[in-house]
């Protein structure tokens, strides 16, 4: 019975750590651009592919396309960025939103035009296949480097953008970019990198979860539901909050499993209802 | 011309334009053919596209005519929703004449249309779906159930895994009307062969973490887990059942996979999977012969070697446009009357349509190839065993379809 629960729970800190990753991005492009990106799942989607396509017509392994893939991925958000998405700025961010979904279901529908929905296997690399036997469950070796690796990226994430001058820098840009102008900043290219930087944040997420699920057109449609209930739960543009609920999520999402499994799938968003009736600017989230 | 005149004029050539379409032997002047499957979800690789293709080739190598007149076929997306399948079949019947709707894969888009088909005198040809509710209690008059059903996928698998040893079960189960009818039909085939249930998990259509389920699964102890879902929530299933050492220890019996499955899947996460299939595309001359042209064809973007469902689906369509040919007309009651009396015999299958609706035909229980074993692109099964039709499908007196006289 313990060990049912021990193994539910690892499972569950393991799919929270995704959910850190992906929401940490959401968080960022949200706290400082103000969009909310509903393009993110299409974006992990991406760099799932991108990994794929680099080993299959190029021969690259995991390790390089840890980098590669995020850099090619967040090129092309960039250029949405910069041809796209900077125009709405001035506007309600409903328009964002709606710019971000219409384009995550044309990459969608691209990408199911040219591969097909029943997608590609990627293989974990050799370095971290097999597994550990921990007495409760057996852990695989890929999935303890993912619980590992995410909340690595995401302390460094937090602790560049709260505690050094150039997250000063992007944080003084939500508040009042004019003013950070005048200093002689240049805001817009901040912006740009900025969202060029949650981009490659999921694109990342996305060759994390290459090995572990199989590479599909629709992977990120359904997780892009949970993951934005994560952020909405931590406090819209909270960074510290969209981590530590992901992890959360994830654990009472195991606990779930556990105990009761018929509801695991919508825990979430009663969680999320819940939260924003008590706090509705979220667990860590400060009213504007 | 005064009033009553010119109401009896007006009668009259309506009775002789009804007179003439009357001893028309085709409706409306043109058969057409409906195929209402999932265009781009989860299906869409095993069905979809593949099953447009299927269609149209059966078409085409029938000449394009029927009776003198031509054969046309339409296609639409059901995306997995009975509403919008049960609607879209309802428009095709009283606005663009319709004849007959086929594939519907997904158990919930069948069931949604057949009725809406029944009460039109309409017919439907399934080859997708897999509930035995279909030829069973929810049976229409006017159905054809093709390429297999759930009764044929859990006897396949489930009654020689029990045989090979693999005696205590644990399922993993999409929580929707096909899941659940295939792991109780499992179930029983399993507990009938000796063997016992030990548990199951239910996941939602569409999951992609299966982690949770597998480990209630190795919890279980139980020797083998029976995947009772398909397409994408089958693939993600094997794919982390090796990640976390599920496989080698239990085994995994695949109670409904494609060839399209283990294409995406590779040899290496597939083999040694036990799974049924009604087809294979290298199982003699006549299957490569048609397989090959279906692979090649320009139409089939992707060159993939065709499932078992479209495979069906060429089969039935052929068949339902002889039956068109024998009868001389294209009104339903006849066309079916004749499918179920004329058996059937071609590349894909032998076998007789039952008055249940229920294609009849021989079953392979197949293991996938290791990439050793493997020596060609698509060499993917080794056929363990061919299950003959009376051992494959439920007897017509044993289905619980009041069509069926007792």
């Amino acid at each position: 019975m313990t060990h049912a629960l021990f193994g539910q729970l690892l499972v569950g800190l393991i799919n929270g750590s995704f959910y850190a990753l992906l929401s940490l991005g959401l968080a960022i492009i949200f706290g400082l651009l103000n969009v909310v990106n509903f393009a993110h799942g299409a974006l992990y989607m991406m760099g799932a592919f991108a990994a794929w396509m680099l080993a299959t017509y190029l021969g690259v392994g995991y390790w390089w396309a840890l980098l590669v893939a995020p850099a090619a991925v967040g090129v092309v958000g960039v250029a949405a960025e910069r041809l796209m998405l900077r125009r709405l700025y001035g506007l309600d961010n409903l328009y964002g939103l709606l710019l971000t979904f219409g384009l995550a279901l044309v990459a969608e529908g691209l990408f199911h035009h040219a591969y097909g929905n029943s997608g590609f296997s990627y293989p974990v690399p050799e370095a971290l296949q097999g597994g550990v036997n921990l007495g409760f469950m057996f852990l695989p070796i890929y999935r303890g480097w993912v619980v590992v690796v995410s909340i690595f990226v995401c302390t460094t994430a937090w602790f560049v953008i709260e505690r050094t001058k150039l997250g000063a820098y992007l944080r003084a840009g939500t508040e009042n970019p004019r003013l950070l102008q005048a200093f002689g900043v240049n805001v817009p290219l901040m912006f740009t990198i900025t969202y060029g930087f949650g981009v490659a944040l999921a694109a990342f997420a996305g060759v994390m979860a290459a090995p572990v699920y199989q590479v599909t057109p629709l992977m990120g449609s359904s997780l892009v539901i949970v993951v934005f209930a994560v952020v909405v739960i931590g406090g819209m543009g909270s960074i510290a909050g969209s981590i530590l609920t992901g992890l959360g999520v994830g654990l009472i999402e195991g606990l779930t499993k556990f105990l009761y499994p018929e509801a695991s799938s919508v825990v979430v968003f009663v969680l999320m209802a819940i939260v924003l009736l008590v706090r509705p600017a979220g667990l860590f989230g400060r009213t504007r | 011309m005064r009033g009553p005149a010119r109401l009896l004029l007006v009668l009259a050539a309506l009775a002789s334009a009804r007179g003439a379409s009357a001893a028309d032997p085709v409706s409306d002047g043109v058969v057409k053919i409906g195929v209402l499957t999932d265009m781009t979800g989860f299906y869409s690789d095993l069905a979809g596209p593949g099953s447009v293709l299927a269609v149209r080739m059966a078409v085409a190598d029938f000449g394009g005519k029927v009776l003198g007149k031509p054969i046309e076929v339409v296609s639409a997306d059901h995306q997995n929703k009975p509403d919008i399948a049960s609607n879209t079949a309802r428009k095709w019947f009283d606005e663009e004449k319709v004849d007959a709707v086929v594939d519907l894969v997904n158990s919930g888009t069948a069931l949604a249309v057949m009725p809406v088909a029944a009460e039109k005198k309409r017919i439907t040809i399934l080859s997708g779906p897999a509930t035995t509710a279909i030829t069973g209690e929810k049976c229409t008059a006017y159905n054809v159930h093709y390429t297999y059903n759930n009764w044929a996928l859990a006897n396949g698998t489930g009654r020689e895994v029990v045989k090979h040893g693999g005696d205590t079960w644990f399922f993993i189960t999409a929580d929707y009307v096909f899941g659940k009818s295939l792991e109780a039909d499992t179930a029983k085939v399993v507990t009938e062969s000796g063997g016992k249930v030990l548990g199951h998990a239910l996941h939602p259509q569409s999951s992609t973490d299966f982690s949770s389920y597998l480990l209630q699964a190795q919890a279980s102890g139980a020797k083998v887990i029976g995947m009772a879902n398909a397409g994408a929530d089958t693939i993600n299933t094997i794919k982390q059942a090796k990640e976390f050492g599920v496989t080698p220890k239990q085994t995994l019996a695949g109670l409904l996979v494609f060839i399209s499955d283990v294409h995406s899947l590779g040899l290496d996460t597939a083999k040694n999977l036990y799974l049924t299939t009604a087809f294979y595309w290298d199982l003699d001359d006549a299957t490569r012969a048609w397989s090959k042209k279906f692979q090649s064809h320009p139409d089939n973007a992707k060159k993939a070697m065709p499932t078992m469902v479209q495979a069906g689906l060429y089969s039935a369509t052929t068949q339902y446009l002889k039956a068109i040919q024998a009868a001389g007309t294209d009104a339903s009651d006849a066309v079916i009357a004749k499918m179920k009396a004329t058996p059937v015999n071609d590349f894909f299958g032998k076998g007789t349509i039952g008055p249940d609706g229920l294609f009849r035909h021989d079953m392979f229980l197949a293991q996938v190839k290791t990439p050793q074993e493997s020596k060609y692109p698509w060499d993917y099964y080794k056929i363990v065993k061919r299950i003959p039709a009376a051992e494959a499908f439920p007897s017509v007196e044993a289905q619980a379809c009041p069509l069926v006289k007792k």
